[in-house]
């Protein structure tokens, strides 16, 4: 057991991860295969859901990082929702908000893939 | 008679990022009990946290076999970690606060760990002698805007 789990969810053209557990160095890796076989099935509408997340490091911050820039060159973005003000404040500290769309709920993300 | 409140915990675990987990556990359970509050027991946490992080990834180049040792020393006015290896160290005068977009366009990942350590603790000091004995020592007091907390050392 590593105390993190990933679920996917396909609706039509948006992926969407709900996170579950701690997101450290030891189970950053399981984001980034998650990450990396949505960008091998080229689904570039990604909504990562933290609601579940109890904690993060840098080491799961730098997994957004490393598919963000193929991601957006593929038309799509990677947009993060329902995180707790915990949660938030390791993204704030890092300077995300100013990179990264960052949403109180996965609808309104939803919504952001919708209205382009 | 004055009483001893200097206490000292030690966890010593095998450089492997599976056991971050347990370091999380020891050291916000200590600085939960010396009296700290929520939000800086997770900020503690995560200093921790990335600090063995980078002693695993660098230092030690992910060869689980060797040792870090992590000390947690309160007094009556802050709480003291340190994180010792005899990995290969790094020059701390080399790291610079990251540029973000420079960062996601170099896809780097590293680094960014000091800077999050060096923005929740109040102190934060290298001793590096590489292949001997690396040590980060950080500190948080108690004390925050001027308000003045009193340390529950132990009990018992």
């Amino acid at each position: 057991m590593s105390g993190f789990e990933v679920t996917r969810t396909d609706n039509a053209d948006v992926s969407v991860l709900r996170l579950k557990g701690y997101l450290d160095a030891h189970t950053a890796p399981d984001l980034e295969n998650a990450l990396q076989k949505l960008v091998d099935e080229k689904r570039y509408r990604v909504i990562v859901n933290f609601k579940d997340l109890g904690y993060i490091s840098s080491a799961g911050l730098g997994v957004f990082m490393g598919f963000i820039e193929e991601v957006r060159s593929g038309s799509g973005d990677i947009k993060l929702t329902n995180m707790s003000p915990k949660i938030f404040r390791v993204f704030d500290l890092l300077g995300f908000p100013a990179l990264y769309e960052i949403s109180d709920d996965e609808s309104i993300a939803l919504a952001n893939f919708h209205k382009k | 008679m004055v009483p001893n409140l200097k206490k000292k915990y030690q966890l010593r675990i095998p450089s492997h990022a599976g056991n971050l987990e347990i370091v999380r556990e020891f050291v916000s359970r200590i600085a939960r009990k010396v009296g700290f509050n929520e939000d800086d027991v997770n900020k503690i946490e995560l200093a921790v946290d990335e600090a063995c992080t980078n002693v695993i990834k660098h230092a030690y180049s992910s060869d689980s076999k060797k040792p870090i040792e992590i000390a947690l020393k309160v007094d009556l006015e802050k709480l003291t970690v340190e994180i010792t290896d005899r990995g290969k160290g790094f020059n701390p005068k080399k790291l610079q606060r990251p540029d973000m977009k420079e960062y996601i366009a170099q896809m780097r990942v590293g680094g960014l760990g000091v800077y999050l350590m060096k923005t929740l603790m109040d102190e934060v000091v290298y001793n590096i002698q590489p292949g001997k004995r690396n040590q980060l020592r950080m500190v948080k007091y108690y004390t925050k805007d001027g308000e003045k907390k009193t340390a529950q050392v132990g009990v018992g």
